[in-house]
């Protein structure tokens, strides 16, 4: 990766420091060595592919390698500050499941996905009837890992069934500052290409105690 | 601390033998104590000025101390030459490599083919039974007397694996780093009953003499061998013993008898047949049942996380073989779910390969990059680049 991810910069932007932080899908683990050089965190990665893992050996990360699906489940509840999903929640197999666990290890969690909802997403599909190969959504139907794309309405959606808070949340789109924006907004769902969002479990005494910042400023 | 040692330099060898005070007895996990220790060991590289570079090899089950260098029974290379060399991930230009003989073997550490000094015999089954522990103690009680306060890292494949494990359970504060290469915490039901069928047919060997056979002049060779026979079978994948042998036969047609028809028959014959020079049933009796004694988490309240609670700032490093039945990932992932439960730095991959267990003394490029990518981050944080 040659340029720096906007995603990443946003994340980078609002862990704070000093803290413990999971990185489930983390590749060669470029936001990891960035949060621990610029932010100081106890990171720690989990990903799928060996070669993504070998290559974190390699840079003094501790990484595991194994999948959201099916091993969240080895990590305590609360061990970690921010649990990190980067552009991975519409890969697994399992969405719902995958984010009540980042919210059971982490006290807060960072989500990010791309927008179904997205105006050209739309237009594509509308116009040529054909599933929307866009900048972020680049893959045809039949290689493509998003499995289980979703619109930034039905995100918002499963937040409120699972009681999951909304801190938080920022348009993303390639190349452009990231944008701080409200996702219950009808007008999001159409502009926004990608979207990044702080959550929390509300009642979570900790998550109230601790000031959050100015997050997406 | 002031060990009292005596060390005899073998010739032309870095390392030698170490010889412990009887006031420095072996406290053995039995309640037994070792007395006149001796510990066989091999290094390689120099010893920094800091003393910051020191990496303990702790073998497996049949191995020894020579790990990167001739045999001296078989004359074969190093057991883990691929690993250990110039511009290898261990590389004795930059660090202090020690292997030494686990407690219970044949190559010149204390085991049941030593002389008990209180009698001047061939201690023979009075040799205290061990564990993997037992071997933990001895090393670090070599480790210290070579004046090295902490390991750089502390590295095994299979049993090694194991002793690492324990190493970071007894001593968190005296190891920088672990690697743990296809290892388990503890043996499995069929883990202990593959070593029960070797230790049988050891002891239905007649020349075995109740473990006396040294004095009698003669070797239980017959139930050593078969045993290697057994043990080798779960060392390799079926798609391995498949590929290299097949249905491949010895001659043309078939001998209509019990001769090695087969390939494989030859092979296995092979294996166990010279496996007898370089190894010592009683030894092979006391360590197969240091290793099924094994069980990490039931000395932690049955919670293997608690074993690692004092290690959380051990660098770790865990892989497996996806092919190793022996001790399969599911083993190496228990022992990776409690490092993150203790909070431990845990790192894991689980190499692709069909060549089962014996995955770890083979040239893998995965896991030789894991492991190079490992050492040298680990490295610079040690402040060794």
């Amino acid at each position: 990766m040659t340029t720096t991810r906007e995603d990443f910069l946003e994340i980078l932007r609002l862990v704070r420091p000093g803290s413990r932080v999971l990185d489930i899908g983390c590749g060669e683990g470029a936001l990891l060595e960035m949060l621990a050089r610029e932010k100081n965190v106890d990171g720690r990665g989990l990903e799928i592919s060996p070669d993504g893992v070998s290559a974190c050996l390699a840079r003094g990360l501790a990484v595991v390698q194994g999948d959201a699906d099916r091993d969240l489940a080895d990590y305590p509840t609360r061990a970690f500050d921010y649990a990190i999903l980067s552009q991975t929640l519409q890969t697994v197999r399992e969405p719902r499941r995958v984010l009540s666990e980042l919210l059971r290890i982490a006290e807060r969690a960072v989500v990010s996905l791309p927008n179904f909802g997205y105006w050209r997403v739309r237009l594509g599909l509308l116009a040529t009837g054909r599933m929307p190969m866009t900048g972020s959504l680049a893959e045809p139907w039949w290689s493509t890992p998003n499995i289980h794309l979703c619109t930034l309405r039905d995100f918002t959606a499963l937040c409120d069934e699972l009681e999951v808070r909304i801190e938080d949340s920022a348009a993303l789109a390639d190349g452009r500052k990231a944008r701080r924006m409200d996702p219950a907004r009808g007008i999001e769902n159409w502009r926004a290409e990608h979207a990044i969002f702080l959550l929390s479990r509300p009642g979570a005494a900790t998550a109230a105690a601790r000031p959050i910042g100015d997050l997406f400023a | 601390m002031g060990l009292k040692i005596d060390l005899q330099p073998m010739v032309g060898m870095e390392g030698g033998l170490i010889r412990f005070g009887s006031e420095h007895a072996l406290k053995l996990d039995s309640g037994a104590q070792l007395h006149g220790l001796e510990i066989a060991y091999r290094t390689y590289g120099e010893l920094n000025a800091d003393k910051s570079n020191a990496v303990l090899i702790c073998h497996a089950l049949t191995l020894d101390q020579h790990v990167a260098s001739v045999h001296p029974v078989t004359g074969k290379p190093g057991w883990w030459s691929q690993f250990v060399g110039p511009g290898r991930p261990l590389d004795p230009a930059r660090h202090f490599i020690i292997c030494s003989n686990v407690v219970g073997g044949c190559m010149g550490t204390s085991g049941p083919s030593s002389i008990d000094p209180r009698t001047g015999q061939v201690f023979g089954l009075t040799f205290p039974m061990i564990t993997i522990a037992d071997m933990v103690r001895a090393q670090a009680m070599l480790v210290e007397a070579l004046g090295i306060e902490t390991l750089f890292a502390v590295v095994g494949g299979s049993m090694g694996g194991m002793q690492v494990l324990q190493w970071a359970a007894d001593y968190p504060d005296r190891l920088f780093s672990a690697v743990c290469i296809g290892a388990a915490a503890r043996h499995s039901a069929q883990n202990i009953a593959f070593h029960e069928v070797g230790r049988q047919a050891i002891m239905a060997d007649p020349e075995w003499r109740g473990g006396d056979y040294t004095r009698e002049g003669v070797r239980p060779e017959k139930g050593l061998a078969v045993a290697r026979m057994a043990a080798h079978i779960t060392y390799l994948s079926e798609a391995a013993l498949q590929r290299k042998f097949g249905r491949e036969m010895q001659r043309d047609g078939l001998s209509w008898g019990f001769d090695a028809d087969f390939q494989v028959e030859s092979y296995l014959r092979h294996q166990g047949a010279s496996f007898v020079d370089r190894f010592d049933a009683n030894s092979y009796l006391y360590i197969t049942r240091a290793m099924d004694y094994f069980d990490l988490a039931a000395a932690h309240g049955g919670v293997l996380a608690e074993a690692f609670r004092r290690a959380r700032d051990v660098r770790f490093c865990v892989l497996s073989f996806t092919s190793d039945w022996l001790y399969p990932t599911a083993e190496s992932r228990a022992i990776v779910r409690a490092l993150n439960a203790a909070g431990c730095r845990a790192s894991f991959v689980e190499i692709e390969t069909d060549k089962g267990h014996d995955a770890f003394l083979l040239d893998e490029p995965v896991m030789k990059a894991a492991l190079n990518g490992f050492i040298e981050a680990a490295a610079q944080s040690r402040g060794l680049v």
